[in-house]
């Protein structure tokens, strides 16, 4: 599937408009609930950390290296991208069943458009322009949420909050972060567009193939967390 | 023109096409007939390339398809339409995206010229004040109409027709038929249309191929069709009493027995 995408572009600005189309779909259509996932993530593993740390001499401060790093290592990536398997996978599986199912890409075929690189790379390329995106945002957000509800219950002031934040900070966990989220990216879009656009059969088959494509990206993306926190995190390796 | 010789397709281990050679001619309304199951879809879609056959030719007006580049079938691809069953309209896509999209896909015009386009081809197939409308908007007719304008928005030479009336009311499907008829006429177009339908066979059927269990039965124009002898034909066209009686009543009125109004109405009785 992904060998026949690269061909010619029959028009490039039908694609380019297409990719667009794609990028406001995907990105702006799934920054509510990355949003929303986001905050009470960060916020959540502030109280619970705080719950966590009884011992008085571990510093307050550590509260907000903990919710930050677990935020960038961890929640911001691979949770707001399993999130997103089921948004954008079963979107995409179900967009592209429906297409086959009806006939719309026979359609296309005939026009002599290459269906493949008209309708699933647009929607790669985009999940690989703005995933990366959302998880940045779903960083800051995370670390936000965590500062306030750190504040908002005393469990810690935002100057210790703020002064924890930036403690021992290693930039190379954001650019970790990056390597995986381009690597669900992939993931979240490409399994999705396999399973709906060979799905043979009627209605039934496109529901059926839609759950298939984001059980199966689900537990590929975690399968690549690991190896990818194997290969990149682990200091034996 | 649109020859095929000894084409044979196989899923698996069922074998769909045996051995079907007929030439579909130019300017003509060419009709694909049989029961479901019969091969015709799958028939269509080799020819449109959409499967590829296990054995035998295509020719499109002498050059071979079968034996074209990919690139070669892209060129030829933006000469053929195509109606598809369920119309296979962009459901994203309003009535006018829908049909200007082959145009924005292969043509350089600009937006006033396409849609200039656009609405030639909407009023040529009596479609008014809908461009601005969704697919689920509008009815099944309208829809085919639509499939129609978009087929033939690029000039086509080759119009393929997969079961045009399927799900419409026999007063529309006369509409549709009528168009695709009149179409054909006036763009002087080889369309091929694939149809159970004997309202369509009889109005519009100029070159017929029966097929039956993958192969090829029968081949003629709806005028013959009538007096044809052959028994899995006639048990296909006459599969309804009215039309064996219709039959018979063609029959005696070609032999000089049916003279006026009054002797057809004893018949009915």
């Amino acid at each position: 599937m992904i060998k026949g995408m690269f061909t010619k572009p029959e028009n490039v600005k039908m694609y380019w408009k297409e990719f667009m189309h794609q990028c406001n779909d995907i990105g702006i259509g799934s920054l509510g609930i990355v949003s929303i996932i986001s905050v009470f993530i960060g916020a959540v593993s502030a109280v619970q950390t705080a719950y966590q740390l009884v011992s008085p001499i571990i510093p307050l401060t550590t509260i907000a290296t903990i919710v930050r790093d677990t935020v960038i290592l961890e929640f911001a990536p691979t949770l707001v991208c399993i999130v997103l398997a089921g948004v954008i996978g079963s979107k995409i599986a179900s967009e592209l069943g429906n297409m086959r199912v009806s006939e719309q890409i026979d359609a296309l075929e005939i026009m002599g458009i290459n269906t493949k690189a008209y309708l699933i790379l647009p929607k790669i390329a985009a999940s690989l322009v703005t995933i990366p995106l959302l998880v940045v945002i779903a960083m800051v957000l995370g670390i936000w949420g965590g500062r306030m509800a750190g504040t908002a219950s005393h469990i810690l002031s935002p100057e210790t909050f703020d002064k924890g934040l930036v403690m021992n900070f290693t930039p190379y966990n954001v650019t970790f972060a990056l390597i995986k989220s381009y690597t669900f990216a992939f993931i979240i879009s490409s399994i999705p567009a396999y399973y709906g656009y060979y799905v043979k059969g009627g209605a039934l088959e496109i529901g059926k193939s839609s759950t298939k494509s984001v059980v199966v990206s689900c537990i590929m993306l975690l399968f690549a967390d690991y190896v990818l926190s194997q290969l990149l995190l682990n200091p034996a390796t | 023109m649109i020859e095929f010789k000894n084409i044979e397709k196989a899923f698996g281990d069922n074998l769909v096409l045996k051995d079907v050679s007929h030439l579909m001619e130019t300017g003509k309304c060419n009709l694909i007939i049989g029961t479901s199951g019969s091969g015709k879809t799958v028939l269509q879609k080799c020819l449109v390339g959409l499967f590829e056959p296990d054995k035998g030719e295509i020719i499109y007006d002498g050059i071979s398809f079968t034996e074209m580049t990919q690139d070669n079938r892209k060129e030829l691809r933006q000469q053929i339409g195509m109606l598809f069953q369920g119309s296979a309209l962009f459901d994203s896509k309003t009535v006018e995206e829908n049909v200007m999209f082959p145009l924005d896909m292969f043509t350089h015009l600009t937006h006033q010229e396409k849609l200039k386009r656009v609405n030639e081809v909407l009023n040529r197939v009596n479609l008014e004040e809908v461009n601005k409308k969704f697919p689920a908007e509008i009815s099944g007719g309208m829809k085919k109409r639509v499939g129609i304008a978009r087929a033939i928005v690029l000039n086509p030479k080759y119009l393929f027709c997969d079961e045009p009336n399927s799900g419409l009311d026999p007063q529309t499907s006369m509409v549709i038929d009528k168009l695709i008829y009149d179409i054909t006429k006036e763009f002087n177009m080889t369309t091929v249309i694939n149809t159970h339908d004997m309202n369509s066979v009889m109005e519009i059927g100029e070159n017929i191929l029966y097929m039956d269990q993958g192969q090829k039965e029968w081949s003629g124009n709806n005028k013959e069709i009538i007096f044809s002898k052959n028994e899995r034909l006639n048990a296909f066209i006459f599969a309804s009493e009215f039309l064996k009686d219709a039959k018979d009543m063609r029959m005696l009125e070609a032999k000089g027995k049916i003279s006026n109004d009054r002797d057809m109405d004893e018949m009915m009785m």
